[in-house]
């Protein structure tokens, strides 16, 4: 076997590692209920949750709590299977919070309550902005 | 409403995609024909169309320049991203705050770049222009902003639309279709900062850059000159390592002093879109530098200059694109080009991949192997490690992607990207970093072709005993048991001394070459300084009163953070550090503002001098007004340590935009470590503070009372005949008093108003809240010649604060600046090259 044959089998061994490293790694996007099956198992790993806010039928969204020092709040969230799940956030509401059409909040279970620790929304763009302030 | 400037902006859009198409055709049939007279004919038609591109370019821009800096807000852009009040400086940098715009500096460095090849390369001239056109009338097309009737499909996103066809549901529209808003929304205050003016510039000259050597290296494949190409494009390889490097570093010194994640660093998809192309760039650079020695790794070069521009593309297209949109807060917002990008990206590496696949049978290759005592050797494993290193963070960064594609073969893979990215980036980087580290010691030393075991023992044996050592010293000195960390400062170290070694010897004999082994050394230098500043990032400004914060925060935050009083003193650090209150910042000069100083306004951008007071170099008298930067508190600390005093003034900023309150640091610096602070709670200004009850005291003038334990002494009354800007009446009466009280740290004024107005009394109350006091002059006695002065006291000011240590981070910068020094050595001495052999009458 020539040299550059081993190198080449090397190179492709460590690439082949770093596929495998990153699919290991990877979070993945479940529901609340998969989520819970895996918390109750033991697998603490940090998941994301892909999900709407509660709403009721007029649109209005119901279901956000202010923490009693400001600095945190929790709401209840529809994920895309339609389980509803209180989660809780260490931080104040992001702004744009009630506008978004999506978001995703990455934690895991503590007890019965979701613990968000980074939450991503996802807001209309801003060619969909309708609001100017004169 | 100005409607000209724009339909002249729009028509030199349309003219810059034309010319750019026109130009790339005309230098297509210069390289294909074969007839001499003709050629001419196609090469000046090109040539013209491409002047006439550039100029359309620099029109773009200056239309768009013209836009912002007049303030018409009948434009999306102006309106979107500036305001009346910024600064010059600071319009420039609205200009690429958008997508558009940043589109448009790219095409912009293009333009430049292209006349420079024009200039100076005749024989290249027409097969790279043709590449070169191609790829800037795409860019072109991602600002043309037209909609293919009937299709509903948009091509390109203009800089110059309406405000009112940007946003055609605005009732206000409706209304009133003549509508120009008085002011802008204002630049994102995060990106006010000046690293905002110089990074993105120099970031996009790096991106420009790199379509050339891809420009030279399809041309060189196209006309099977399959080895002549690499002498010009090297150059401007190395210019781009350079040129993208800088960028990308500026980029992380703004995240350093700007954003409060804590590093430099932070692994955001944004940054990696930039890191992996610069990381197989340079390792293209090492292939080229190579061949040109010895005729070997050809193959591999082309693979890799391919690769540079492919990355650059997949990276526009990753944070342009809306993908990222679940897994990054810092991408930017989707304009609906996606599809476009994807053309974009599709169209060069298909054309890459075909052409290099035709005609790789001919490229020559040699078929001995290269000998493990070989300087290509060396560097082919270098490069490769380069590029698995960027394959790792591309991966990660790929995760969005990857759902996507599988998302259309049906499949629903529904993989996030990893929750901890820099571990998760970390643990495969550092090795790579400890490879790069000895690679980079050990390849220069091949600079002559072949080395056999002997010499090669004998020339590393020093720097490596001596990295060994100071290793070892290092490790028991400052306790680095880490195995991956130690091995890492030990690459370093290995590498600054091999490389100084042979700088030593080059500055003897040939220093125009030295380049090389300076840029490795402040490799070697960064890596140790990654190594501590990051994994040795401690924090230091741990609770140490014994008492929690608040039992609503997490242990961990009531552990890692120290709540400060005014004015009461705390250690850390080896420090005594006091909080000194709330700072406002002026926004035309220098200085700070202390808040108990001044009276606020309606207009949160001006507050007024309650006293005489110098601010930075400015004198102000009482009543004057400041103009400040009212979406920005400062936090004045002090720290005292003997007799030396230093004052940090962490930020924070009101910045709906990017997620209400954003927290900037503030560093103190000294040599072998930066006190990083930031706050990490503060008082919420919007909200009520808890008084106690309101205690009456009677006083006369002059004379000395307590207040919330600090004394006193009513200075004077005096009528006055408006309040806050409003003009009282005959009828009306109101009076101020001036009471000076006096703090640990000077005194403060405090300026209650009592009034009657329309036979009604009113009392306007004064703060002081840096001593958390509030009086109101409830009433005047003149019979007594007595005043009664109602006092009530909170909580003193407070601020919650983080710190961290980051040790040796100066070796970082001093690294980054030395690779920057080795790049600027290699970049004149091609220069001279080039000019030499311009000089000589050689196809250049």
């Amino acid at each position: 076997m020539k040299r550059s044959h081993i190198f080449l089998l090397i190179v492709i061994a460590v690439a082949i590692g770093i596929i495998v490293s990153t699919a290991d790694d990877a979070s993945t996007y479940v529901g609340f209920s998969e989520a819970w099956a895996m918390s109750t198992s033991g697998n603490k790993k940090e998941i994301h949750v892909v999900g709407q806010l509660k709403k009721d039928p007029n649109g209005h969204i119901i279901g956000i709590k202010e923490g009693e020092d400001k600095v945190s709040f929790s709401f209840i969230m529809v994920d895309d299977e339609g389980k509803e799940q209180q989660v809780n956030y260490n931080q104040p509401m992001p702004p744009d919070f009630t506008r978004s059409e999506k978001v995703v909040v990455i934690g895991s279970y503590k007890g019965d309550t979701f613990n968000a620790s980074k939450i991503i929304l996802k807001c209309p763009s801003k060619y969909q902005e309708d609001k100017i302030t004169v | 409403m100005h409607y000209l400037v724009g339909d002249l902006g729009h028509l030199f859009v349309i003219t810059a995609l034309i010319t750019a198409l026109l130009s790339a055709f005309a230098y297509l049939k210069a390289s294909v024909i074969t007839d001499l007279g003709k050629r001419e004919g196609w090469l000046w038609n090109g040539k013209v169309s491409f002047f006439i591109h550039a100029a359309s370019v620099l029109g773009i821009c200056i239309v768009l320049f013209v836009i912002i800096s007049n303030h018409y807000f009948e434009y999306h852009y102006a309106y979107n991203y500036s305001d009346r009040k910024l600064p010059t400086y600071y319009l420039i940098s609205t200009f690429w705050n958008g997508q558009e715009g940043s589109f448009l500096l790219w095409m912009f460095w293009h333009a430049i770049l292209g006349i420079i090849l024009i200039v100076t390369n005749k024989f290249w001239e027409a097969p790279v222009m043709t590449v070169f056109c191609l790829v800037q009338a795409f860019l072109a097309s991602m600002i043309l902003g037209v909609v293919i009737p009937g299709l509903e499909f948009k091509i390109g996103s203009s800089p110059f639309i309406l405000l009112r066809d940007a946003m055609p549901e605005a009732p206000i529209f409706k209304a009133q279709p003549e509508f120009i808003p008085t002011d802008g929304q204002g630049l994102n205050p995060l990106l006010q900062n000046y690293w905002m003016v110089i990074h993105p510039p120099t970031l996009f000259l790096g991106f420009a850059l790199t379509v050339i050597p891809f420009s030279y290296c399809i041309a060189g494949l196209w006309l099977k000159k399959f080895s002549d190409w690499i002498r010009p494009a090297l150059p401007w390889t190395l210019v781009g390592c350079g040129v993208l490097g800088l960028g990308i570093l500026m980029g992380g010194y703004w995240a350093y002093e700007t954003l409060n994640f804590g590093g430099y660093w932070n692994w955001d998809p944004v940054e990696n879109a930039v890191y992996v192309p610069w990381l197989i760039m340079v390792a293209s650079l090492h292939t080229m530098i190579t061949y040109k020695n010895s005729e070997t790794a050809l193959k591999a070069s082309i693979i890799l200059v391919i690769s540079v521009f492919i990355a650059i593309l997949y990276s526009t297209f990753l944070t342009r694109s809306g993908i990222l949109g679940e897994s990054s807060v810092h991408s930017f917002t989707d304009l609906g080009l996606s599809g476009q990008l994807l053309l974009y990206l599709m169209f060069f590496l298909a054309g890459a991949v075909i052409i290099s696949i035709i005609r790789w049978k001919n490229i020559p290759s040699t078929e001995k192997e290269a000998s493990v005592y070989s300087r290509e050797f060396w560097i082919f494993i270098g490069a490769t490690t380069l590029c698995l290193m960027g394959f790792q963070v591309l991966s990660g960064t790929s995760i969005p992607v990857v759902n996507a594609v599988t998302g259309w073969f049906g499949i629903d893979k529904k993989l996030a990207p990893p929750t901890d990215a820099v571990a998760f980036y970390s643990k495969f980087q550092i090795w790579f970093a400890i490879a790069v580290g000895i690679l980079s010691a050990v390849g220069q030393f091949f600079w002559w072709k072949k080395v056999d075991r002997k010499v090669l023992m004998n020339q590393l044996f020093v720097p490596a005993i001596a990295a060994l050592l100071v290793s070892l010293l290092v490790v028991n000195l400052l306790r680095v048991f880490n195995l991956s960390y130690a091995l890492l400062m030990l690459a370093g170290f290995f590498t600054v001394f091999a490389n100084g070694k042979i700088l030593y010897g080059l500055l003897k004999a040939s220093p125009s070459l030295s380049g090389g082994a300076i840029a490795h050394m402040g490799v070697g230098l960064m890596l140790i300084g990654i190594m501590f500043s990051a994994g040795y990032s401690k924090v230091v400004s741990l609770n140490n009163t014994g008492l929690q914060i608040s039992k609503e925060f997490s242990d961990e935050f009531n552990r890692d953070n120290l709540m400060l009083f005014v004015h009461e003193p705390r250690t850390m650090w080896g420090f005594e550090i006091e909080y000194l209150g709330e700072r406002f910042e002026p926004r035309h000069h220098t200085g700070f503002i202390s808040k108990s100083d001044v009276i606020q306004t309606e207009d949160k951008n001006i507050v007024v001098a309650k006293r005489p007071m110098k601010v930075g170099s400015k004198n102000y008298d009482s009543n004057d007004t400041i103009d400040v930067h009212g979406e920005n508190t400062y936090y004045e600390i002090e720290l005292r340590k003997g007799n030396r005093k230093y004052r940090l003034f962490p930020r924070a900023q009101i910045n709906p935009e990017m997620g209400g309150l954003v927290v900037s640091p503030d560093i103190y610096r000294s040599v072998s470590a930066d006190l990083y602070t930031h706050v990490s709670s503060v008082m919420d200004p919007s909200e009520e503070h808890d008084w106690s009850e309101l205690e009456e005291i009677k006083v006369k003038q002059e004379q000395d009372f307590f207040a919330n334990d600090y004394v006193g002494v009513l200075e004077s009354i005096e009528r006055i005949h408006n309040i806050l800007g409003v003009e009282l009446t005959d009828q009306d009466v109101a009076v101020k008093a001036t009471i000076r009280l006096r703090g640990e740290k000077g005194d403060y004024i405090a300026e209650p108003v009592f009034l009657i107005r329309d036979k009604m009394v009113g009392r306007i109350p004064d703060e002081v809240s840096d001593l958390g006091i509030r009086v109101t002059l409830m009433n005047i006695h003149p019979e007594t010649n007595e005043f009664s002065l109602g006092i009530s006291t909170r909580q003193k000011d407070w601020v919650v604060i983080k710190a961290m240590e980051k040790p040796y981070i100066n070796v970082l910068w001093i690294g980054t600046l030395i690779l920057m020094v080795g790049f600027g050595v290699a970049m004149s001495r091609r220069i001279r090259e080039f000019k030499k052999m311009k000089a000589k009458g050689l196809e250049v």
